[in-house]
């Protein structure tokens, strides 16, 4: 009997292996997208070839030949192809980094109107939030766009309703602080300061858990990123010059100019997206009973407390992760920039493929730079899983 | 699993409506003549040029050129179909060959005709770059612009052309660039920006179109050339030569004063260019190969050079565009057809 | 029995007025802290500010079926766009002559989302009836057989794009999701890895790229002479775009099952396929309808993307009216009208994901 079954199960077909089947599908499967891949691939050279089309990233040194309307980085006609995809990217990541503060702002305010006891308060919530959320993001844009040069003035005739700022249909100019060094000196004092406020958490953190004594943290922390530049400031001398913003020519010189693609753009991404995030918000502070507020204030933590301690660590971790995949939405949407005219990456590259008509490289930066986006915003992800599995004890 | 089997039945209706459009094109004349109309990118959304109307039809100079193409081929004018392409889209449109021509205000350039994998056929409108300006700002000449916002249309010649001038003329300039004629003319009457710089042509469309014509003026200054020309793949030199002596028809159609009114009677004329022309006499259409009326259908079908301008752009049109350079040469234009024989 | 004594003691005392009716429930609702009643306050004047202007452009003020010329004198709302090219807005190119197919398609549709919305309905016979549905809405479409003349899908355009690219576009990348989401579960690391690579690089980049690539270098990559339309290679786009989605979606369906649903299956001997298909899917699928009934409303608002790649999508149509000079000017009327369409059909959809979701977070 035993040598029998033993002789068997040598003789298993080979198809009735598990092992030796799973190696097969995998090598089956591997086959045919290799294969797909290279048809494509072949299909791809050979049409290139026939049509005297160029390959290859050369085109990213020639010069652009044309201009884009708002940089972060000096640019001109003259530069090449690389430095204008450049300024797509850093623009980009302009529209998306303010964005996602404001839209986390927006929502949460949003999502605590909607759980507000004014009826009227949460009522309102509902309405923006079931509305802004079943209307395209795209059609949301062309209507900000057009109600935005339809609706305000020219230059000449703009707006003034707080002496250094104007708003026209050129967006919005405000005066800023003149250039001065002592400004660097403050952004290092408020940079020293934040670090400062991260290790005084910490210990206050410690010693609370050692000795039970509180610390009041915020305060504190609030008090050395205002203080510390203003002790910068001072001590350089204490500059109030402003570059005021003047109407000369065709259009505003100096002072800090939002364009109205920029605010449009802004205003469709942060109004949809807020609609998302404040039912992320309701549902996150939702998850925490009430139980855990009734708990807390039955053992004296102050309402501050509360809402640190014990609310804030449950409801964010039921909180962050739709909220990043929110953000990284945000960012995705910016791509629509396209449509309106900010010249965001996808723009750029578009106006490049245009120009070069190395459609297939064009295209392949733009899926690589969105993806970096993502990767990046995953790997914070993890991280922060990680982490705030750890808190859990 | 039941969604399963549903989901597959679906692929395989997708199938079902995608595999008549998987076709084989070859050489294109044999591949129009086999699927029985021609495919024609168009602008879209460019008034006077390529546009739908209220009902959806097509209209427009670039629209009309693909239907004399038709006419010429399948003596049936409505045997087209035109294809809406952006500006990025257009050029590969065409390479891959989803279109058998391009007929989409394209500039005929030298990089056009050789890196990309074109072939430009004869001009069907001569324009030239300009920039309008709001009266009220004073302005005489496009060198009084420094430092001006200017709307334009981006990825094309235009943005290039207005980059070159400021830079050899040594002056600033911001761009708003908006993919959409349309909402880009929107963005300059409302006062986004001071200038607005595009084809003459859609300069004076855009102008025709204002809230009121008379507060803007297009400053003298042509700083491009813009032979806009239909397009067709290299290397299929029989189909190229249809679409351009189609173009020629229309052109040469005028000069001999044949009209889609009066061709039927111009049949009779006794005239030898006449008669070569419709195909009374045989011999141009076998030599394109096509039938010898090809030229007689599309002025029939289509209308001569003069015709179709006047319908789409000239001066009864919302766009109110003389003829200027195109008119015929012998009225002072550049419109020259070489001889049909 | 005591406690109950007194709560039956209590029933015979009456609130205060001032706590029942409309005052009652205004003073709950509205006025019940300082803060609240200085929100409320403060609400209600930008109402009052935003409402009453509003109602005076779009209803009092307002043209209906006037000329431009009317619309371009009036400070009102001008409707008439919509009026007088209500018919290119919503279906396009399609031949005028052949209207009525796409509106029969669009009525059945309508009556199959209808039907399919009460779940007492749900059967076997619902998805005969939907296959159905989807071969006679496609036939209707498209032509070609049984006498209807054929349309080009070219030709397709308006709501029914939209409606046509959202419905086969999540029909068919419902399948490749619960494909790709098994294959992402499979023990199989070559298969493993080959779709969470599919699936990380399509959630990673956006949509507009995707139809970037279906619109400009797709052609390139077949061999020479054969093309696909463009609509096709869109809608292969939205399918490939949204089966990444619903294989997220379906996966978190997969991993709420429990370990012992596996090991039962593996028990009583069944294989891979009949485990998935007998015991794991109908479970985990089950779970996943309210998110996958999001993901559809996301494909149907992302149709409008196609707007970029010059489809004649519902949204494209209106523009390309607004373009026309006679109409130029009122893009907030043309846009209103069209967000209105979207919200109607988004929201229909999104109350009835959230009903489902109660019924179905009640089932278990």
């Amino acid at each position: 009997m035993a040598s029998r079954q033993h002789s068997s199960s040598n003789r298993t077909a080979f198809w009735q292996d598990p092992d030796k089947r799973a190696i097969v599908y995998q090598v089956i499967s591997l086959g045919i997208v290799l294969m797909v891949g290279y048809y494509l691939f072949s299909n791809t050279m050979a049409n290139l070839e026939r049509q005297n089309i160029a390959t290859g990233f050369k085109f990213l040194d020639n010069e652009s030949a044309f201009e884009i309307g708002e940089s972060m980085i000096s640019y001109s006609a003259a530069d090449t192809y690389g430095r204008a995809l450049l300024v797509g990217v850093l623009n980009t990541l302009k529209v998306s980094f303010i964005g996602i503060i404001i839209t986390v702002i927006l929502g949460t305010i949003i999502g605590i109107a909607r759980l507000s006891s004014n009826w009227l308060v949460s009522r309102l919530a509902a309405i923006y939030i079931e509305v802004l959320q079943d209307i395209p993001v795209l059609l949301q844009l062309f209507f900000w766009y057009a109600l935005f040069y339809q609706f305000f003035p020219s230059p000449r005739q703009a707006l003034k309703p707080l002496p250094g700022v104007f708003i026209s249909n050129r967006g919005l100019v405000f005066a800023v602080p003149a250039h001065h060094p002592v400004h660097f000196y403050m952004l290092l004092m408020a940079l020293a300061a934040v670090v400062g406020s991260y290790f005084l958490r910490r210990w206050a953190r410690k010693r609370q858990e050692e000795t039970g004594k509180y610390f009041p943290v915020w305060r504190v922390s609030l008090l050395l990123v205002i203080v510390l530049p203003l002790i910068a400031w001072i001590a350089g001398g204490a500059p109030t010059a402003m570059n005021i913003p003047v109407l000369r020519g065709f259009n505003f010189v100096g002072g800090l100019n939002i364009s109205p693609e920029f605010t449009a753009l802004l205003m469709g991404l942060v109004l949809y997206t807020a609609a998302f995030v404040a039912e992320i918000v309701r549902a996150g502070i939702q998850s925490v009973s009430h139980g855990q507020t009734e708990a807390a204030m039955a053992i004296g933590l102050t309402p501050g407390q509360i809402l640190n301690l014990v609310i804030l660590p449950q409801a964010l971790r039921v909180i962050i992760p739709p909220l990043t995949s929110q953000m990284l939405n945000l960012t995705k949407n910016s791509s629509l920039a396209v449509a309106i005219g900010f010249p965001d990456f996808v723009s750029v590259a578009n106006t490049t493929i245009n120009q070069t008509g190395q459609a297939i490289e064009g295209i392949a930066l733009i899926m690589a730079v969105y993806l970096i986006f993502s990767l990046t915003t995953s790997v914070f992800m993890n991280w922060y899983n990680k982490k705030s599995k750890l808190v859990e004890r | 699993m039941k969604k399963f089997c549903t989901s597959s039945i679906v692929v395989l209706i997708m199938l079902m409506i995608t595999l008549p459009s998987l076709l084989w094109a070859g050489e294109t004349l044999d591949s129009v003549l086999k699927k029985g109309f021609v495919t024609v990118g168009v602008n879209g959304s460019l008034f006077g040029f390529g546009q739908p109307d209220e009902k959806g039809v097509w209209r427009g100079l670039d629209v009309d050129t693909g239907r004399a193409v038709a006419a010429a081929v399948f003596g049936d004018a409505s045997k087209v179909k035109f294809i809406p392409l952006t500006a990025v889209q257009r050029f590969t449109a065409l390479q891959s060959g989803e279109i058998d021509l391009l007929c989409r205000n394209a500039t005929r350039t030298l990089s056009r005709d050789t890196a990309m994998g074109l072939n430009f056929v004869s001009v069907n409108y001569y324009d030239g770059q300009g920039f309008m300006v709001p009266k009220k700002l004073g302005i005489k000449s496009a060198k009084e612009l420094d430092g001006a916002t200017i709307c334009v249309l981006p990825g094309t010649t235009t943005e290039q052309n207005v980059a070159d001038f400021f830079r050899s003329h040594g002056m600033k300039w911001k761009p708003v660039v908006i993919e959409q004629t349309a909402q880009l003319s929107k963005a300059f009457f409302s006062g986004r920006c001071d200038c607005l710089t595009s084809d003459a042509s859609q300069l004076a469309g855009a102008r025709a179109v204002a809230p009121n014509p008379a507060d803007y003026v297009i400053l003298p200054d042509i700083i491009s050339k813009e032979p806009l020309a239909p397009a067709v793949r290299h290397g299929d030199d029989q189909w190229r030569d249809i679409v351009d002596y189609a173009v020629l028809a229309m052109i040469d159609a005028e000069e001999l004063g044949i009209t889609s009114k009066n061709v039927d009677e111009m049949l009779k004329s006794k005239n030898p260019k006449v008669q070569r022309f419709l195909g009374v006499t045989k011999g141009n259409g076998k030599a394109l190969g096509l039938d010898e009326k090809f030229a007689y259908n599309i002025i029939k079908q289509v209308g001569n050079y003069g015709e179709v301008f006047e319908r789409n752009v000239g001066v009864n049109t919302p766009l109110g565009l003389k003829r200027g350079l195109n008119a015929l040469w012998t009225k002072g234009g550049l419109m020259y057809s070489p001889p049909f024989k | 029995m005591a406690v109950y004594d007194i709560t039956e003691d209590y029933q015979d005392l009456k609130p205060p007025v001032i706590n029942t009716g409309v005052i009652g429930w205004l003073r709950n609702n509205l006025f019940n802290t300082w803060y609240n009643s200085l929100l409320t306050l403060l609400f209600l004047y930008l109402l009052w500010m935003v409402v009453p202007p509003f109602i005076r452009w779009a209803l009092i003020d307002s043209h209906w079926a006037s000329t431009s010329a009317e619309c371009h004198q009036s400070g009102g709302a001008c409707w008439s766009i919509i009026h007088a090219n209500i018919r290119f807005i919503i279906f396009g190119f399609y031949p005028p002559a052949e209207q009525w197919r796409p509106l029969t398609a669009m009525i059945i549709l309508f009556a199959l989302l209808m039907v399919s919305r009460n779940r007492k309905w749900w059967s076997r016979y619902l998805i005969f009836t939907w296959i159905a549905g989807l071969v006679v809405m496609g036939w209707l479409m498209k032509g070609g057989i049984f006498g209807l003349t054929a349309i080009d899908s070219s030709q397709w355009g308006g709501l029914p794009l939209t409606l046509t690219l959202s419905v086969f576009g999540l029909a068919a990348a419902y399948p490749l999701g619960v494909i790709l989401a098994l294959g992402r579960q499979s023990k199989l690391p070559v298969i493993r890895s080959l779709t969470i690579i599919y699936i990380e690089m399509i959630r990673g980049v956006p949509l507009i790229s995707l139809l970037f690539m279906s619109a400009i270098i797709f052609p390139l990559f077949l061999p020479e002479g054969v093309t696909i339309n463009k609509i096709i290679r869109a809608q292969a786009a939205i399918i490939m775009f949204t089966a990444a989605y619903v294989a997220e979606v379906v996966r978190g369906g997969l991993q709420a099952m429990p370990k012992g649903q596996y090991e039962a299956a593996d028990s009583i001997g069944l294989n891979y396929v009949q485990t998935m298909r007998l015991i794991i899917l109908p479970q985990a699928l089950k779970i996943v309808i309210p998110p996958t009934v999001s993901i559809l409303i996301s494909a149907f608002k992302d149709t409008s993307l196609v707007v970029i790649i010059a489809l004649y999508d519902l949204l494209k149509t209106t523009q390309s009216t607004l373009s026309n000079p006679k109409w130029m000017g009122f893009s907030t009327e043309a846009y209103l009208f069209v967000a209105l369409i979207y919200f109607i059909c988004c929201y229909f959809m999104s109350t009835w994901s959230r009903k489902l979701e109660k019924e179905l977070s009640t089932d278990r």
